[in-house]
């Protein structure tokens, strides 16, 4: 254990040290760009949309670019910077639009060359008419299983970590963002292929929990600090991490160097692109291997023992910090992997973690706070729930849907839908 | 290094808009978590309804000033209802994750492109103030207190505002002296023994609950009037957890606490990024390197990490007493 | 354990001359009951807890619940003051229903309990602990916290009735200490002296020995004792025998949920069906080494 400590320990230094310490991009004359693929989303298709012109301004350069017969644009830009890139919805076909008017134009900044910086304009029919309700009803459904499986990744591990030592982590959406912010570097400036860059941000995500609960929970946890102060002593360590995030990657929202704005492949009624499907595939097999672990598993048997009654636990002799430890180890490497799969849908930035961590609760908390199997289905609640009520309400408002179904949950159940009864209040 | 500067901006925080708003945070916070053990985590929920109910009301419908002020006070009852009423009799975790929901639904609301005829959307509302601003008595002019200058609207808000808190604290103090006041202490510790005792713990937990939504309200008006524009970025998670970390800091369980945490966080806060600044500006090797975007979250960063080391070497705060902790830390 | 009961006083005498009037039956009437349960049934799971047909408690004297463990007697203490809800019956006390009544209530109506693992509030002082119990505090509503000329003189009031039971109980020296300060004893007896702030007419005590030492013992029955004849009605649960056959007027036995017995301690002891709850069936057999193994046979 010990020796694996100091090589993550090492990894974890070195890696930082590489990135902090790095230059930045020498080759000062390579092409900066931005652009990006037009699609309209007719149902549960996208078609490329052609002749439409996009203007990039900023910093006393103007350009502009028209979209080719593949929906795709791109601009060259003379350098790092502040860019606002605008969709001239004047060029727009007949009864195509943007799907939110007010987002026209997107301010944002480039800093890598060679990497095109993408800006995605999303279209969809300037009539509110859809072709089939159906389709949009099943692709919805296949959407919010996918969130819900990614959701999930992150769920498990905060309720195991709950289980197990009663801790109520706010900090654990920063387990997410680590791994996708580190899987980044490791994709773009360090320029590794995305699956080897992958599998080093898993690692550093389970090296980080590694050092989080030997350097930080298992001390307090010795010195017998409360559970309300380990939470709070959780809400510093979220801030602390979100901002040293923001302090070293900036604000902006950045995506991988491939499998980035692909096309979605039709399957029967609903499209998806190959790296959600691959996602979905990956999510999984990674929860089945977990719920395996857990309930076949000695380590699994011996994590229920601690999670039910950690004295009992221990005087049956089973290593009670070595179940933490491995809790958390699993736990982080869940959520990095969440974090990283999740940068494909939303972009990697430094909110990335905090921005769904409020949705893992809730996940968590109407599956049953402790148990695997509740936060699987909880997860799966809340992302049906996300992507369906969008048919009824505003996408952008599509949090308020899956926030209000946990607390009616919580009234009429509260120890969630698979929790067990305790004597409440 | 302009000292002077430096000095005359710390001032400024400690004492100004931000201090009073997050005092008075802190003042309905230390009711509810510091007296009563209530784990209220959407405490800006309050401040964001206060707020826009006075700037819809006078902005959007052409009520007074005053209408306003009551409609927001009405609204914070309002929600402390809501939120109590499911979540009292349930485990102080639940009340935690059903407030912080609460609080992203109001914020989600007002951001909302769907409702930015009533919200504003993501640039919020103005054109509120002028009622208020009808009010102040004081003269028009320039005053300047020490190395600070301000404008006589300027003056009226932070008097209106320090009155504000002065009042609240004298009210949290009687508050909690009184055998009303026993009874939050003793639920704070174990319901169970209280409600042996024939105490009716769940109405006075809702009494707790609403009395500091109130007083967190009226930080939410003081805030809407100081800067005369309520925005939805403001009534974040984050802005809650500030408000907790001055709770902690002042010392929680202490009527001063609160007045004293926000002054302390807000002159530190301030104080190091406006010396940040001016060390890069100077030169200084050790920060010269930063960024003036970075330097703007170092302040941050300090507060996360003092927040954590706070919880786990001085839990009781700088007037706290270990005895009395609430907070189950060693 | 107290090797000399306490002396009997008038009352104690008056009411083991009632009852022993009354036949040793399970579920028995009571010449004069303070509390009568019906049909009280309590499920957890599929598992039942309780089920108890027909209780009455009598009224002034000092009864006694015992059992094994896992007899339900924790369960029907919880769902007798309140802090629990049965899934069926009902049950009144002082001729009033306290079904589905919240446990406040039931302590307001004047049944006060105590809790086997103490409930002083550690963090704060003792005569604030005293206070707290007072009942009917004008300064406990909310708007009159505020004025304290309201609840002032009511305040001296009851810090007089509080230091004048802190004395009977030998714990006016602690009066400004923290109660997190005291020992395990003087917790249990600050936490029935609170209770006794409540004016109740009837205190449901849960192991009120449970980890006393000794000598406390014996002040802590002298107390119970005393408050018996100073009218009080008073239910303990308990699993000390010495204490039970010493104070106990009457004593009700419950195994796996249910009532098997009545009676005065002596009576109840030395009945078969307590006997075999207490310690299983077969225990007067030989152990034999044909096949039967020891633990079967004890737990059989």
């Amino acid at each position: 254990m010990r020796r694996f400590a100091s090589i993550a320990g090492a990894l974890l230094v070195g890696f930082l040290a590489v990135v902090l310490l790095a230059p930045p991009s020498a080759a000062a004359d390579s092409a900066f760009s931005i652009g990006g693929r037009l699609n309209n989303q007719v149902g549960a298709q996208k078609v490329p949309v052609a002749n439409v012109l996009v203007t990039v301004t900023g910093s006393g350069f103007t350009g502009t670019a028209t979209s080719g017969p593949d929906g795709v644009w791109v601009v060259s830009v003379p350098g790092e910077g502040a860019y606002d890139v605008t969709l001239e919805t004047a060029s727009l076909p007949q009864g195509i639009a943007l799907t939110d008017p007010s987002r026209g134009t997107v301010h944002t900044t480039v800093q890598t060359p060679t990497v095109n910086r993408i800006v995605i304009f999303p279209l969809g029919e300037s009539t509110q008419k859809t072709t089939n309700p159906w389709t949009q009803v099943a692709q919805l459904t296949v959407e919010g299983v996918r969130y819900g499986l990614l959701i999930a990744l992150g769920a498990v591990g905060l309720s195991l970590i709950y289980g197990t030592t009663g801790l109520t982590n706010f900090a654990h959406g920063e387990l997410l963002t680590f791994g996708a912010l580190m899987t980044w570097i490791a994709n773009v400036p360090l320029h590794m292929p995305f699956v080897l860059a992958a599998i080093v941000g898993l690692g550093l995500s389970a090296a980080f929990g590694w050092v989080q609960n030997t350097g930080l929970w298992r001390p307090l946890r010795k010195r017998g600090t409360g559970l309300l102060a380990m939470m709070i002593v959780s809400i510093g360590l979220a801030l602390l991490l979100r901002n040293v995030f923001l302090f070293f990657f900036g604000g902006d929202k950045r995506a991988y160097g491939e499998y980035a704005g692909m096309a979605g492949l039709s399957l029967g009624p609903v499209s998806l692109t190959p790296t959600d499907l691959v996602a979905m595939v990956i999510s999984v097999i990674a929860l089945a291997l977990v719920v395996l672990a857990v309930q076949k598993t000695r380590m699994g048997k011996a994590t229920r023992a601690v999670a039910d009654n950690p004295a009992l636990a221990s005087s049956a002799g089973i290593k009670v910090e070595g179940v933490i430890q491995s809790v958390w180890v699993v736990g982080a490497l869940m959520a990095g992997l969440s974090g990283i799969l999740l940068g494909f849908t939303q972009q990697v930035s430094y909110l990335m973690g905090f921005q769904v961590l409020l949705l893992i609760f809730a996940a968590v908390t109407l599956g049953g706070l402790g148990t695997i199997w509740g936060a699987i289905v909880g997860s799966l609640v809340v992302g049906l729930f996300l992507q369906l009520t969008t048919l009824i309400i505003p996408p952008e408002l599509k949090n308020v849907g899956a926030l209000l179904v946990l607390i009616v949950i919580l009234l009429v159940r509260p120890y969630g839908l698979l929790g067990r009864r305790e004597r409440v209040g | 290094m302009d000292w002077g500067y430096i000095f005359s901006v710390t001032l400024q925080s400690a004492f100004g808009i931000e201090a009073i708003v997050f005092g008075l945070m802190a003042i309905g916070l230390n009711l509810q978590f510091g007296y009563t053990g209530l784990l209220n985590f959407g405490q800006s929920a309050f401040l964001a309804v206060a707020a826009y109910s006075l700037a819809v009301l006078v902005t959007d419908m052409g009520f007074t000033f005053w209408v306003g002020i009551g409609v927001g006070l009405l609204a914070a009852v309002v929600l402390a209802l809501l939120l109590g009423i499911p979540t009292l009799r349930l485990r102080a975790d639940y009340l935690a994750i059903v407030t912080i929901a609460a609080a992203e639904i109001v914020r989600l609301l007002v951001r909302s492109v769907a409702l930015k005829d009533i919200f504003g959307g993501s640039d919020g509302l103005r054109d509120f103030s002028a009622g208020f601003y009808a009010l102040n008595p004081v003269t028009v002019g320039q005053y300047s207190l020490g190395p600070v200058s301000l404008n006589q609207d300027k003056v009226f808000v932070l008097i209106v505002g320090w009155v504000l808190v002065v009042l609240s604290l004298l009210m949290v103090w009687m508050l909690v002296r009184s055998p009303w006041g026993r009874i939050l202490k003793g639920i704070r510790e174990d319901e169970d023994a209280v409600r042996s005792l024939g105490k009716n713990v769940y109405f006075v937990k809702m009494q707790s609950l609403i009395i500091g939504g109130v007083l967190g309200c009226l930080g939410g008006f003081i805030y809407a009037l100081g800067y005369q524009n309520v925005g939805p970025d403001f009534f974040g998670t984050d802005t809650t957890f500030f408000a907790y970390a001055i709770l902690i800091l002042g010392g929680a369980a202490r009527v001063l606490g609160p007045l004293l945490g926000t002054i302390v966080f807000w002159a530190l806060i301030q104080g190091t990024d406006v010396l940040l600044r001016s060390g890069i500006d100077a030169g200084f090797p050790l920060v010269a390197w930063m960024s003036g975007s970075q330097a703007a979250v170092v302040r941050y960063i300090i507060v996360g990490a003092g927040l954590m080391l706070l919880m786990i070497f001085r839990p009781q705060g700088i007037l706290g007493d270990r005895k009395e902790l609430a907070l189950d830390a060693r | 354990m107290p090797d000399s009961a306490p002396e009997l006083g008038p009352r104690a005498i008056a009411s083991r001359q009632i009852l022993a009037d009354v036949p040793r039956l399970a579920g028995v009437r009571k010449p004069d009951p303070i509390v009568v349960a019906d049909g009280i049934i309590r499920r957890f799971g599929g598992l039942t807890a309780v089920d108890v047909e027909r209780v009455e408690i009598q009224r002034g004297a000092i009864t006694a619940l015992i059992g094994p463990n896992g007899a339900g007697k924790t369960t029907f203490f919880n769902l007798l003051t309140g802090f629990d809800q049965p899934d069926e019956g009902h049950w009144s006390f002082n001729g009033t229903s306290l079904s589905g009544m919240p446990s406040y209530k039931v302590a307001r109506s004047g049944m006060v309990r105590t809790f086997q693992l103490t409930k002083a509030l550690s963090k704060m002082k003792v005569i604030e602990n005293m206070r707290l119990g007072a009942a009917h505090q004008q300064g406990e509503h909310l708007a009159k916290a505020i004025f304290p000329f309201t609840w002032r003189p009511q305040e001296r009031a009851i810090t007089a009735q509080a230091d004048q039971l802190l004395a009977r109980f030998n714990l006016d020296a602690k009066r400004n200490d923290f109660a997190g300060s005291l020992s395990g004893g003087q917790r249990k007896l600050l936490e029935m002296a609170r209770a006794l702030m409540c004016d109740p007419s009837m205190l449901m005590l849960d192991e009120p020995m449970a980890g006393v030492n000794p000598a406390l013992t014996q002040s802590l029955l002298g107390h119970i004792t005393d408050l018996r004849e100073e009218g009080m009605s008073i239910l303990f649960v308990e699993h000390d025998m010495d204490t039970v056959r010493h104070i106990a007027d009457w004593v009700i036995v419950m195994a796996q949920g249910r009532i098997i017995a009545e009676g005065p301690p002596d009576t109840v002891m030395h009945n078969e069906a307590v006997i075999d709850a207490y310690l299983g069936g077969h225990y007067d057999q030989a152990l034999t080494t044909s096949g039967v193994s020891f633990t079967e046979e004890a737990t059989s």
